[in-house]
């Protein structure tokens, strides 16, 4: 029986499109976001926090990715960013070509940041390359403190964590010291930050440590 | 379901430089790694739907799972990764480099002519 040796990898094709993402980003001198969590866990919220602290500071691009509704860009488009939605009509996360096209609609030049809104899910978004310099993982303490352990693959190749809702730990069964540590045995290098949208503690922090990136950046 | 259809693009992309006009994909041999988050049954099921009425319908996915192993920075030592667990196991530094485990790989097909 004939065999045909392909030796291929079956994303090649999204990561080529990545690539060209990532050298338009580096021609604009543009730090790129990813962020990822499951549904839920306040990626929308942190993003609106963030804008409201540091918008003045930076010029910050958005794009959000969500199965249906552009319920998040409205959210977004209230702090007067450029946000461009992406809508996969079911696709559980981003690709490579749909950032692409979305980069098509978003003036770059003049952009310190660009951040992406992922699909929310901890599975798929992993294996999808999208051009950004860094992934940012959102866990929220409602979802416990075993979450890093039940989904590595994401943990390991984000460069940031953000423990969000602290607000309601007096509340939950989740304990904060463990899920630190369930995250940095898989990726020791994380840097965790710990916030409340309600209250916004940590947000300064968080955006300080954002706004150093952007700046050693450009 | 994407990653079955990118599979099925690269897959039929091969068997159309096929010398046969009616060659069909009996196997095909991948490599998974454990730090992919691809469960093999999910794909087959996913690959199953995507290959109908192609030359892939009805093909075998042999999947080969690839354990997370690791380099340490440090010592040099090669592991295995257990409970993802990314700490050198001789001199506990955390500075190691992914060696296998991330893979996502289509290998070979088996065809009949």
């Amino acid at each position: 029986m004939p065999i045909v040796t392909i030796e291929r990898k079956v994303l090649e094709k999204n990561d080529e499109i990545a690539r060209r993402n990532r050298e338009l980003f580096a021609q604009h001198g543009l730090l790129v976001l990813n962020i990822v969590s499951s549904p839920g866990s306040g990626k929308t919220s942190i993003l609106e926090r963030t804008l409201e602290h540091l918008n003045g500071e930076l010029k910050i691009g958005i794009i959000e990715g969500d199965v249906q509704t552009d319920l998040d860009a409205q959210r977004i488009a209230r702090l007067n960013v450029p946000v461009v939605q992406i809508v996969t009509h079911g696709g559980c996360h981003l690709e490579a070509k749909l950032v692409q096209e979305a980069l098509a609609q978003i003036d770059l030049q003049g952009l310190d940041l660009l951040v992406i809104e992922n699909v929310g899910n901890l599975v798929c978004p992993a294996n999808y390359d999208l051009g950004e310099a860094m992934k940012v993982v959102v866990v929220s303490t409602t979802e416990g403190d075993d979450k890093p352990l039940k989904y590595p693959g994401m943990f390991r190749n984000a460069s940031a964590l953000i423990i969000n809702k602290t607000d309601l730990l007096p509340y939950l069964n989740c304990d904060i010291v463990t899920l630190r540590r369930n995250a940095l045995q898989i990726n020791p290098s994380l840097t965790v930050f710990e916030t409340s949208c309600t209250t916004r503690e940590g947000i300064p922090r968080w955006c300080e440590w954002l706004a150093t990136k952007v700046r050693k950046k450009s | 379901m994407s990653i079955a259809q990118n599979l099925l693009e690269i897959v039929q992309e091969h068997v159309a430089q096929l010398p046969w006009d009616h060659a069909r994909v009996k196997t095909i041999r991948m490599r998974i790694g454990q730090l992919a988050g691809v469960v093999p049954e999910s794909l087959r099921f996913c690959f199953e739907v995507a290959s109908e009425a192609t030359a892939a319908q009805g093909a075998e996915l042999a999947v080969e799972e690839i354990p997370i192993r690791c380099r340490c920075q440090h010592c040099a030592l090669e592991f295995q990764v257990e409970a993802f667990t990314f700490i050198c196991p001789a001199c506990q530094s955390v500075e190691v480099q992914l060696v296998s485990g991330d893979e996502l790989d289509v290998v070979e097909l088996e065809i009949v002519e």
